[in-house]
């Protein structure tokens, strides 16, 4: 069995994110990361390969910045990488980033495929479901443990009514809520064994997927807009001024 | 402009966030057609304003959640130029979905819309703001409380298409959950606990509160990982849920950057805290430096008066 796990290189969640000349200024990010939720995807999927046995790949569709974030994969367990090389994630659109990762999904031949349930940089979660629809692969989203039983799966999922366990077979699809698991970090092994690993890499066109018209442009990035400076009290008397103002002043109570 | 709506509902009932979505399709120049899946919440959808008409979608699918599966049965419906749903968990993966069906583009979590139609919506957690222009068909969910909702004396026609479809995804146990408590991504008012709450025990304070103004119960990822009676679902922030409420009251939380990923965007942002410099008062409308042991029996007290 091949599980392949969807890796997005994302700004640290403790980066500072800087924008000049209406877009954000990716070199200034000081440290690129792997989006956390993928990385609960990833540790879910390196415990399934222990206990039901299988490969694991890692894939990722970003620009070679991403290449470390494969290697880091690779230094806590992920058996092969593919990178499809894209320099400009932001001018694609959702249709093509899910196409390009379906098809890297069936390069690998891969029927069970692991995501984050969104990336921490747009916080969308389109990726998982349209990947799925694209594989015709049953999808389950929220999921914080996957454990194989024979040909199919269960996995837990979150959802508004309580948690779930719910029963699926291949080809599926599991996107990662922050799982109740903790994550491994690589050892002194794993990040030599690591280095030595090569990623495949492969463009767009390679797996058959045009990237030239898409259909959502962005026309521009901005800080976000500036609050007002809050009001300040001391001490446990401000407590009824704070109140009265949240029923007058802001009505919210 | 055609605009379709997918209503969010469940067995409960229409949730109010739907008079939004409908407030965010009249944005783009659109009287939307609302689908209600299951056929629920079709009574309460019909008398929203600017509908011009209701779908309940209705089939055996809907008996339990596979996104894939009833965004198939609601494809069938939802063939407008413009598809929005709510950016919540269930919305986000039935909209994707129904974009992929279509082979059309989504933009989630949009908290701005004009004809163009020109979207924006925060990115890096709300480090940063995109804004884009989108052709259409496409589909796009919106955040809870951007958009302004819709009024209440519409009086739209509803017609019934019955259309199910292969159900994947076999739930095999329902957990209760532990509490009965609102849950965070539902509520308009939230009180969240840090760290600084020392004791799991000292969460009462919190609940006694919220039940007092209607409000849920969150609390920060250190409250969550240091005690296991917090459970991940009340989690909010960059790894938790990111809320937008109208009022969001931070008790013992200093403010961590990957906190105020989940908050910054509520409406009204109260602070309790001891230490004057903590990074919360950065973001709060109002701001509190008191213990939460003297802080809370008095906001308790004074919010009983009300
Ligand atoms: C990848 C990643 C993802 C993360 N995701 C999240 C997330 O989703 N959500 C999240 O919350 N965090 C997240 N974190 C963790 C985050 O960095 C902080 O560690 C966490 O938010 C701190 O929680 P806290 O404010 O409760 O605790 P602390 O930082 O320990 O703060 C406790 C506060 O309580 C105050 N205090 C103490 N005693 C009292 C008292 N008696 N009365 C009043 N105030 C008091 C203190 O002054 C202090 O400000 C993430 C971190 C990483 C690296």
């Amino acid at each position: 069995m091949t599980i392949a796990v969807l890796l997005k290189q994302v700004p640290d969640t403790t980066s500072k994110i800087s924008v000049s000349g209406g877009r954000v200024d990716e070199s200034a990010v000081s440290k690129w990361s792997m989006s956390p939720y993928d990385e609960y995807a990833l540790e879910s999927a390196l415990q399934l390969k222990e206990s039901g046995g299988g490969d694991v790949v890692a894939i990722t569709c970003g620009p070679a910045r991403a290449a470390k974030m494969l290697t880091d994969a690779a230094a806590v367990g992920a058996d092969s990488l593919l990178h499809v090389l894209v320099e400009d994630l932001n001018a694609l659109d959702s249709t093509q980033v899910q196409a390009i990762l379906a098809a890297a999904v069936s390069h690998c031949s891969a029927q069970v495929v692991f995501c984050g349930k969104q990336a921490a940089d747009t916080n969308a979660g389109s990726t998982g479901p349209g990947v799925a629809h694209l594989m015709g692969a049953s999808c389950v989203t929220m999921v914080s443990e996957v454990a194989s039983e024979g040909d199919s799966f269960t996995a837990m999922r979150a959802s508004s009514g309580g948690d779930q366990r719910v029963a699926v077979s291949a080809p599926c699809l599991f996107a990662f809520d922050k799982g109740t698991t903790e994550l491994r970090r690589p050892n002194v092994r794993g990040i030599m064994m690591a280095k030595k690993k090569v990623a495949e890499t492969l463009g767009a066109s390679d797996l058959g997927v045009d990237t030239s018209a898409s259909s959502v442009s962005v026309d521009s990035h901005s800080p976000p807009p500036e609050k007002p400076p809050g009001q300040r009290f001391e001490g446990v008397d401000s407590v009824a001024v704070v109140v009265s103002k949240l029923r007058d002043e802001a009505n919210v109570i | 402009m055609d605009v379709t709506v997918i209503a969010e509902s469940s067995e409960n009932g229409l949730h109010p966030v739907t008079a939004q979505l409908v407030g965010a399709a009249v944005a783009i120049g659109g009287a939307p057609t609302v689908l209600c899946a299951g056929g629920w919440g079709v009574e309460d959808a019909v008398s929203i304003s600017g509908v011009a008409k209701v779908i309940s979608v209705v089939g055996d699918c809907f008996g339990s959640f596979d996104g894939g599966a009833w965004a198939e049965a609601l494809s069938s419906a939802s063939g407008g130029d413009v598809i929005i749903a709510a950016a919540t968990p269930a919305g986000r993966e039935i909209a994707a979905t129904i974009a992929a069906i279509r082979g059309i583009p989504i933009v989630q979590d949009v908290t701005g819309l004009a004809p163009g139609i020109s979207v924006t919506r925060p990115i890096y957690s709300g480090k940063a703001i995109e804004s884009s222009t989108v052709g259409t068909p496409c589909a796009i969910t919106v955040r809870a409380n951007a958009f302004d909702a819709a009024g209440e004396d519409g009086s739209a026609e509803v017609s019934t298409v019955n259309q199910s479809a292969d159900v994947a995804v076999a739930v095999r146990e329902a957990i209760a959950k532990a509490s009965e408590r609102l849950d965070v991504a539902e509520a308009d008012i939230i009180i969240s606990g840090g760290r600084g709450m020392g004791d799991p025990a000292n969460f009462s304070h919190l609940e006694e509160i919220a039940d007092i103004i209607g409000a849920a119960v969150g609390a920060s990822r250190a409250a969550v990982d240091t005690w296991d009676e917090i459970p991940h679902g009340m989690q909010v922030g960059q790894t938790g849920k990111t809320v937008t409420p109208s009022l969001y009251i931070a008790v013992g939380i200093s403010g961590a950057i990957q906190h105020l990923a989940g908050m910054r965007t509520s409406k009204y942002i109260v602070a309790i805290n001891k230490d004057p410099d903590a990074p919360i008062f950065g973001v709060a409308d109002y701001g509190i430096v008191a213990t939460w042991e003297d802080a809370l029996p008095a906001l308790k007290a004074e919010l009983g008066k009300l």
